[in-house]
């Protein structure tokens, strides 16, 4: 039991170390490389790109945790899940400031005009406004404090999936295959939970009169 | 007294590149290599994917050639986006979407025997061999800003003659009214055409048109070279349209063939998307993209990341006063 327990954390944390290694060197190389005017000929371009697509990636890794975790009945794998999703964010947040840093160069009028008029910058900020509190409850004591409610507002995380999919075939000129296998493997992320959301949505429809009914 | 003129779209001395940097550029161009390494290994693994395939054919950079030209003086104002950069961040969908797809995939294509074809409403129609591109008019530098609909833009010395005197050559008869231009077409050579994935699912050949009075404007130029030498493959080799008061996409590239014709021509990116791209596309300011704004551009120079590039951009790219009077009357909401 006991060497079965430590297999398991040695397990989580090799992983772990994986994780942190490949999320992190790449866009420590890339900001570099960025910096010192090494990454083409338009650096700017160049990294909203990366952390986007980078974000997209490490996001479809989270919500990929927990149906392989089961599928493989490995639980240190889940244990990698928050991680990969605080990267997801981390990646996001690279993203939104790029845009408004090295794109827009600080011209908060532009930032706030192009975010609103512009209608796959709006979806993508809507789904970075999203992440916001998944990452703040992620930490252990407030998941703990939440009870049920965390996993009704990780939840939010399928929706985030989506939009960031719109956001990113949206944004093209008409290179639109990459965008549309992307899309692909959101939409098959969110068929393996088919049930649960059929689930959620009865549970909505149905508990809301009950809850009237106990005021 | 030697008494200089400028017009307005000159640019100034403080706008050239250093001459040391231009004098460098052998060694820029050993950075380059360098450069299109490191974004192969930064881009994500689904790309990097997509390159393997040609990572294993190692080819040869394509060696430009050095042209006779008359310099041009008059442009002092502005800095020239260097060499290394103008070459490497291309938009040639033929060779792929990504920016620095075209300067990794086009090394080995074919430039010479190239064949350009005048034909159409045209007494004179007349065919330009390879040889002829550079010997049939005398060359001169042109140092235009180049503003891309993606809203950067660029400062660059093009090597080339006035379309216009190419058209005389072949003088157009009454009925020609455009002029349609389209380019080469060999998915062997271009794989942007042969495969969707690579070439962003547009419809090959590029075209692209011109109405007669745009065409015959002394600034636009029939380009053969960049920074003294001839066109790399990625800008558009052997010979290219430029014209500076329109988005970049109306430059056609590797033209094989341009057509005097009596309406107006279809355009590629107007076929693909005709919200968004208009037969005319003069740089407007004031007429935003649907999905971007139009307002303001980055200028690629030097600099990494924090290069602050972000100016305003002007009515018709700056060259309003040469070229406003051509849209006289017209509604530029409507015809954008």
């Amino acid at each position: 039991m006991v060497t079965a327990a430590i297999t398991e954390r040695n397990k989580t944390l090799l992983l772990k170390s994986v994780i942190h290694l490949g999320a992190l060197i790449p866009l420590v190389y890339t900001y570099y490389l960025a910096v010192t005017d090494n990454l083409g000929g338009d650096p700017v371009e160049a990294i909203i790109h990366f952390t986007g697509v980078g974000a997209f990636n490490l996001l479809l890794l989270t919500l990929a945790v927990s149906p392989l975790a089961k599928k493989f009945k490995a639980k240190f794998v889940m244990n990698t899940r928050r991680l990969l999703g605080l990267y997801a964010f981390s990646y996001a947040l690279c993203h939104v400031l790029n845009f408004l840093f090295f794109e827009i160069q600080f011209d908060f009028s532009l930032f706030i005009s192009e975010v609103v008029k512009r209608p796959y910058i709006s979806v993508g900020m809507l789904a970075f406004l999203l992440l916001i509190p998944l990452a703040v409850t992620s930490l252990g004591s407030i998941k703990r404090k939440m009870g049920k409610s965390w996993q009704q507002l990780h939840n939010v995380s399928y929706l985030i999936l989506l939009l960031v999919a719109i956001h990113f075939y949206w944004s093209v000129k008409s290179e639109i295959i990459e965008p549309s296998v992307y899309l692909l493997f959101a939409l098959f992320l969110l068929s393996l939970r088919k049930d649960k959301l059929k689930r959620w949505f009865k549970r909505t429809r149905s508990e809301r009169p009950e809850k009237m009914k106990l005021r | 007294m030697l008494i200089k003129k400028t017009t307005k779209y000159s640019l100034t001395e403080n706008s050239v590149t250093p001459e040391a940097v231009y004098r460098d550029r052998r060694h820029l161009l050993k950075q380059m290599g360098f450069v299109g390494a490191g974004a192969l290994l930064a881009s994500s693994p689904v790309l990097a994917g997509a390159f393997d395939i040609f990572g294993n054919k190692r080819q040869e950079k394509f060696v430009g050639r050095r042209l006779d030209f008359a310099p041009d003086l008059s442009v002092k104002n502005e800095t020239l986006t260097p060499e290394a950069k103008v070459i490497s961040h291309n938009n040639f969908y033929e060779f792929g979407t990504q920016k620095q797809q075209p300067a990794e995939l086009a090394q080995s294509f074919r430039v010479e025997p190239w064949q350009l074809r005048i034909s159409g409403a045209v007494d004179n129609p007349l065919t330009l061999d390879y040889d002829d591109l550079y010997k049939s008019f005398p060359l001169e530098e042109r140092i235009y800003r180049l503003r891309c609909v993606e809203a950067w833009s660029m400062v660059i010395p093009w090597v080339g003659f006035p379309l216009a005197a190419l058209l005389k050559k072949a003088s157009p008869n009454s009925r020609a009214r455009y002029v349609a231009f389209e380019t080469l077409y060999d998915p062997e050579q271009m794989p942007g055409q042969r495969s969707r994935r690579i070439g962003g699912g547009i419809k090959y050949p590029y075209v692209e048109g011109l109405r007669l009075d745009e065409a015959m404007h002394p600034l636009t130029l029939m380009t053969v070279g960049l920074y003294g030498k001839t066109l790399p493959p990625q800008n558009g080799a052997p010979i290219r349209l430029v014209v500076p008061w329109k988005y970049g996409f109306k430059s056609i590239k590797s033209i094989v063939s341009i057509k005097l014709v009596e309406k107006m021509p279809p355009t590629t990116w107007n076929l693909l998307a005709p919200s968004e791209y208009g037969f005319y596309a003069n740089v407007n300011p004031e007429v935003d993209h649907p999905r971007w704004s139009q307002a303001s551009e980055r200028r690629i120079t030097s600099g990494g990341l924090f290069a602050r590039n972000r100016i305003p951009t002007l009515a018709y790219n700056g060259y309003g006063e040469e070229v406003a009077h051509l849209y006289k009357n017209m509604d530029l909401r409507k015809y954008y």
